[in-house]
């Protein structure tokens, strides 16, 4: 296996020294979080970064707090594992704890980030369908002081994101959770954490009495160019009672909204018809709640 | 583009002067003399390369020697107990977990932290745990077994 070539790594303490860094030292640098992505695109795919930035001496980047209005920080490098483990996730989101240990092994959840994973902005990251489907925020700091936008509109392609070189993620912020937040991560992948997502299907659903569904997020990936929402599939589940029938149709609508390509893990057709099945079941375990689910759930052990 | 850094090594206060991109693998094998962590695929898949950073298993094919200054780093020659192999040693030796050895020092530090943790796992949180530790030879039977066999002894030492 390839090894890096000799290259400077920055330990700056705070965030402003970090962007200052890469102002001063120009293009072609890279922010440092758990490097499990970073270093395989050093090893596997020949990227030659000039410098590396390593933010994890800086502190208060860590750690999962819920704050006085109800909302969850999820600093941006709190671990896979700590999302997984976490009380707070467990008790309030399981659906994001279930998408976290779906990420590698062991030892890449002890050292993969969640702020690392959304700023490398792959199209079939775990996290990113269960955030977005509880419409994460994503809080930015950069030399001109901080912005939050949503965690939707911080990916633009494979790999690409709306933040500028010397910006950087520091925090999932997901808003407040209404009492009838329900949802559901179901990772299509033959070979489950140790393969990447065929698809991805979150949905977060606000039930009223268990049944009648205020509001329904549905976000998909692995199925586009950046993760996305299923919008037309969403609407149809609004003010409705979640039946089988109902679930069916907003699958085939989910399916008919997503945008996948074909590549060594499946064909585009083969992502879209799973995308409609996945979604039905997501829909149908969310309204079903934990631990019971829906009786039709994938059975993993093939 | 050499950095100095101290890391506390199986037990042990240790300064070094390493170049800050290799990587925590080869720091050990190549330039300590560390061999017993092994390189499987050298992306992360394979765990043959496990160590504990930090008290927790991690990926040494994936750590930047850069990044160290002040960890703690066990690896498969500090698992022994005093002059005493681990229990988790000695129970993949009793019970056959370990046939061509190319997985086995990184599936006994996964094995090692998954006990820390979890002094009574089930088959199934057994596999789950080393579900990044590949093993072609053995099918994975006996290494389940092993590691049962050690949360036992450990167990009983305890009590």
């Amino acid at each position: 296996m390839k090894r890096p070539e000799p290259l400077e790594i920055f330990q700056p303490t705070s965030l402003k020294a970090a962007s200052t860094l890469v102002k001063e030292q120009g293009p072609g640098g890279r922010f440092l979080a758990g490097g499990t992505d970073l270093v395989i695109a050093v090893k596997e795919k020949g990227y030659k970064p000039k410098y590396v930035v390593d933010l994890k001496r800086i502190p208060g980047l860590t750690g999962i707090r819920v704050e006085k209005d109800g909302s969850v920080t999820i600093g941006a490098l709190t671990t896979m594992h700590e999302v997984e483990t976490s009380p707070v996730v467990l008790n309030k989101y399981p659906f994001l704890a279930r998408s976290a240990a779906e990420v590698g092994s062991v030892q890449i959840r002890n050292r993969a980030t969640i702020g690392g994973n959304m700023a490398n902005a792959t199209p079939s990251a775990d996290v990113a369908p269960a955030l977005i489907a509880l419409e994460a925020k994503a809080k930015i700091s950069g030399l001109n002081g901080e912005r939050t936008i949503s965690l939707e509109e911080l990916f633009r392609g494979p790999g690409q994101t709306n933040l500028a070189p010397e910006e950087i993620l520091t925090a999932i912020v997901i808003p407040p959770a209404s009492s009838g937040l329900r949802g559901d991560y179901i990772k299509f992948s033959p070979r489950e954490m140790m393969d990447l997502a065929y698809v991805g299907v979150a949905v977060a659903l606000d039930l009223h009495d268990g049944k009648q569904c205020r509001k329904a997020r549905i976000a998909l990936g692995a199925v586009s160019p950046t993760p996305m929402r299923a919008r037309r599939a969403e609407a149809l589940l609004e003010n409705q009672t979640v039946t089988e029938e109902l679930a069916e149709k907003a699958g085939a609508e989910a399916a008919a909204e997503s945008k996948p390509i074909s590549d060594v893990r499946s064909s585009a057709d083969y992502r879209r018809e799973m995308v409609r099945v996945n979604t039905k079941r997501a829909l149908l375990n969310a309204v079903a709640g934990e631990p019971a689910f829906w009786v039709e759930r994938r059975d993993r052990r093939y | 583009m050499k950095k100095k850094i101290q890391v506390t090594l199986n037990g042990k206060k240790t300064e070094l002067e390493v170049p800050s991109h290799r990587l925590l693998l080869d720091l050990l094998r190549d330039e300590i003399g560390l061999t017993g962590t092994k390189e499987g695929c050298g992306t992360g898949d394979c765990g043959a390369c496990t160590v504990l950073l930090n008290g927790k298993p991690v990926n040494s094919c994936l750590i930047f020697s850069g990044e160290l200054d002040g960890a703690d780093i066990v690896t498969i020659e500090g698992l022994k107990i005093g002059p005493e192999m681990h229990p988790v040693q000695r129970a993949f030796v009793q019970d056959g977990g370990v046939q061509c050895g190319y997985c086995t020092s990184g599936m006994l530090m996964m094995s090692k932290a998954l006990l820390d943790e979890n002094p009574d796992p089930s088959e199934d949180d057994i596999r789950f745990a080393i579900s990044g530790n590949l093993c072609r030879c053995t099918g994975y039977a006996k290494i389940v077994k092993a590691v049962q066999d050690a949360a036992r002894e450990l167990r009983n030492r305890r009590s």
